[in-house]
Order: C-alpha cells, then structure tokens, then sequence
C-alpha cells in the first residue's frame, strides 16, 4: 500500500522483468509521449490522491519507461486517478496523464492481470452496464448492484437513506428512446483509425 | 414573463445524468436562469450519458461512442448548452477530435446517415453570464445577496487535458458575477481541488478526509458557505462531509436565482442534505 520512491522505486530493476514494447504500446494507445517527461514531480504534488496511491503518478511513468510492465499495471495507481486532469494542467511538458492512466488500466484489464482496486473496477462496471440498459445511469440501481457485488449492505446505509430522503436517487430510470442504437455500441466490433 | 417568450432565442441544452436527477434543483433553477437572460433551453432530443467517469475509464472506445452520438444528435445552427462541466469536457473533448479527424467523422456519419456541424458551439452555462447585465436583471442591486460570505469551488472544472488548454477559462467568473450582486468572495486554497468523484462510493475512506478538509478550508477562511457549479461536486461535499457542524453548499445557479428575485426556491433548497435554510433566512434573503 505505501508509496515506493519512484527515483529508484524503492528495489534493483532487473533488466530481464523489463518489456520494451510496453513502453511504445503506452505511447501509441494513449497518443502520449511520456518520454518528455523530466519527473519534475508537479503532477504529483497537484495529484489529489497520490497518498494514497501505491506509486506516484510520475512515477508510473518511470515504470513505464523502465519496461516494468507487470508492476505498472498492477499497481493501484491507474485505478486511483479519476482523471480530473490537474496533473496535465501543471505539467510543463503537456503530458496527458489521464490518457495514460486509461490505456493502462484498460491493457490491464485485457492481460487479465489482477487488479489493485477491485471495488473501483466493479463500480465502473455498474455505471457501464447501466448506461448499456437505459442509457443513461440510474444512480439507484448502481449503487444496489455495486452493493451486492461487493456482499456489503451496511456501510454508508446512512448516507444512501439520506438521498432516498431528498429524492436525490429516482426509483426509476430516465431512458433513452432508441437504446437499440446505444446497445450496439456494447456489442460491435470496433474499427477505428 | 409570458409576453416575452417570443423575443426568446432556442437554443439546445444537454442536462446530463446528474442534473436529470440527483441535482434538479440545479436543473430547474438553472433552466429558470436561461430564460431570464432571454434563452429557451431545448431538450436535446432522446440525449445519453455522455460516458461519465467510468467509460473513458475502462473502454475507450464507448466513451467516443457516446459523446459522438450526443453531438450527432444537436441540430445545426444552434448552440448546445451543457449543464454539467464534466458532461461538458467529454463532449467537447469529442467534438474537438470529430471536427479535426475526418475519419473519425465519417465513420459516424455512415453509421447513423445524420450529419455533425463542425461549427457546433458548445457552451457551459457561464458562458452565458457575462453578456447578461445581471446586476440590472436583480431586483435590488447592491444587497440582493446581501454580504453571503462565499467560498468559490470549481473542482476540475478549470483542469482540462492538453488537447484543451486553449480552450476559455473560467476562473474568476463565479466571484465575479456573485460579487456584482451583492455577495462576498473570499479567497482560499481549496477552489480547484477535487471533490473525489467516483472515490466517493469505492473508497470513501479516501474521499472523507479530503471532502472534510474542503469544509474546514471554507470554516478556516470565515466563509457562509461553498458554492460550486458541478452538481457531482455538490453530492460529495454534501455526503462525505462528517464534520459536526458542516457547511452549506450551493449551486452556483440557485444563488444566482436568488437573486434575481425568483421565488420557487422552496423545492430547492429541501433538497440539500446541509440545510441551509438558517443561513439564508439570517441574511434575510428568504
Ligand atoms: S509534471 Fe509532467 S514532466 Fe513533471 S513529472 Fe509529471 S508528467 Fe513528468
Ligand atoms: S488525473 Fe489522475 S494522476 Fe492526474 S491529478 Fe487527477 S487523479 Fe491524479
């Protein structure tokens, strides 16, 4: 859980656990040069979360650049960041971090390695298959579904009877008329240039 | 008001999940704010989530599926009015690289026979405010908010990827617009810190202590209350806030309205999990 210092990242890097196509792979997909990065640690210090994450967002760039595939993707790091771009707005170099974080947690999930924060990935997962339903999300059904994943049905009760009280979770969804159109996107295969 | 509805300019408007409802109290009172400053906001018809978090989290893809289709669906000619400042990056961020990739574009296009205006201007809501001249449109200028002591949080909003960080800024507008219709501004640390977002339901435990150092930023700095302008940021100041004695949050749009003197802010405000029916009344601006 605790953060590794990213400038040795806290171990001897093996050369032979290192995968050089990782890195350009990241590149590619997340249309980021990371390489221009100088890990001036101004995305870390404006991160929101990076206590609480096992590395550093720079330093998942190291990681990266270093070739250390496995410890990158499996790090709690890419499932911590929401993606509110602070990092990218202080970045002297541009670096588009949330759009390195989202081809990495999504290289993880393909490589079906185990992911660091499962809570965080079945959440995604409720939204998704409720905007797959409806079209839009249904904030009560997301979160009863996300709580019966998860086996927990007592913490935050207070919290969730609150919102029932104000009528901030509709029993009913609000749907899209032609969900056929919505639905393809879950189901086709994907082009794209 | 009804004499005017002719004089009054359509433009399309996206609410987004969260304002459809969670927040309608932002949704009624900012739809009630457009036609003051002599706009009618139509529904984009048979509009969808724009992908929120979660798509662009873990399939790319879709989340380019479900902007796409928003903005395919606005009809030409017409500006889009975007309530939500995250409904409002992903849709922008979208229609940025459709009007750049021509390809992108007419994969869309053969896929749904509709077309897409390169042109399309999407709008936030405060884009909207400055050409008003709102300290006219307020009843009693000068005290209609009466001294509020405020704090300004914009969350994200202000941070955007690369690709976008030419795009206008808003920092300011708040205390400026707030500040010419009689409420206090004060500064502070807190304006552009996140509010935790999704984290807010799988890791609380992260998302407390930083939702509770916001509300202590705002008791810190001798503010009445926080004002935001994105619907998700009011939930999870509202929810994760434990402190004993927390502090009101509102919409930027029902301060807003407030002032501008309208007066079915009853449902408004007893939808706030903070009350904040004390603090307005001891202003005297209910
Ligand atoms: S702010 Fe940019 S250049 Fe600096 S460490 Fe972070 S990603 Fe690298
Ligand atoms: S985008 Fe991710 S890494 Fe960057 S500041 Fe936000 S949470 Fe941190």
């Amino acid at each position: 859980m605790k953060k590794e210092n990213y400038s040795d990242l806290g171990e001897t890097i093996k050369s032979d656990d290192s995968d050089f196509q990782f890195a350009s792979e990241v590149k590619k997909r997340s249309g980021t040069d990371f390489n221009m990065c100088y890990h001036c640690w101004c995305c870390t210090g404006g991160c929101p979360f990076s206590h609480a994450m096992d590395y550093t967002p720079n330093g998942i760039i190291r990681l990266v650049q270093f070739g250390l595939k496995r410890k990158a993707l499996e790090s709690s790091t890419i499932w911590l960041c929401v993606g509110c771009n602070t990092c990218s707005t202080v970045c002297p170099m541009r670096i588009d971090m949330s759009a390195i974080m989202d081809t990495m947690r999504q290289m993880a999930l393909e490589e079906g390695i185990s992911v660091a924060e499962p809570d965080i990935l079945n959440f995604h997962k409720e939204v998704l298959h409720s905007i797959e339903h409806y079209g839009r999300t249904h904030k009560l059904e997301i979160m009863l579904r996300y709580k019966i994943r998860k086996r927990d049905w007592f913490s935050d009760m207070d919290v969730g009877l609150k919102m029932l009280a104000k009528r901030k979770l509709d029993l009913m969804p609000s749907k899209v008329n032609d969900i056929g159109e919505i639905r393809k996107f879950f189901t086709d295969v994907k082009h794209k240039t | 008001m009804d004499n005017h509805k002719n004089s009054l300019t359509d433009i399309s408007y996206f609410p987004g999940c969260s304002l459809a409802t969670s927040a309608k109290e932002n949704n009624l009172s900012l739809l009630n704010l457009c036609r003051r400053l002599g706009f009618n906001p139509v529904e984009l018809d048979d509009w969808n989530c724009c992908g929120s978090s979660s798509a662009h989290s873990i399939r790319s893809e879709l989340a380019d599926d479900l902007a796409a289709r928003n903005l395919f669906l606005a009809p030409a000619g017409r500006p889009l009015l975007v309530a939500c400042p995250s409904c409002m990056l992903r849709l922008r961020h979208m229609y940025i690289h459709l009007r750049d990739d021509e390809a992108a574009r007419g994969y869309y296009e053969d896929k749904w026979n509709r077309s897409f205006d390169p042109n399309l201007n999407i709008l936030h809501f405060f884009e909207l405010l400055p050409e008003a001249n709102l300290p006219n449109l307020a009843k009693d200028r000068e005290h209609s908010l009466n001294g509020i002591r405020f704090v300004p949080y914009y969350g994200c909003m202000l941070a955007r990827p690369p690709v976008m960080s030419r795009e206008k800024n808003y920092y300011g507008l708040m205390e400026k617009i707030l500040s010419s219709l009689g409420a206090e501004p004060l500064l502070w640390g807190y304006a552009s810190r996140c509010c935790g977002t999704f984290l807010s339901v799988a890791r609380p435990d992260v998302v407390r202590p930083m939702v509770n150092n916001i509300a202590l930023g705002a008791k810190e700095t001798g503010a009445d209350c926080i004002v935001t302008a994105c619907a998700m940021c009011h939930l999870n100041l509202e929810i994760r806030c434990d402190l004993r004695e927390p502090v009101p949050i509102f919409h930027f749009s029902e301060l807003l309205s407030l002032a501008l003197g309208e007066d079915d802010h009853k449902g408004w405000f007893s939808r706030h999990i903070v009350d904040p029916e004390p603090l307005l009344r001891s202003k005297g601006l209910i």
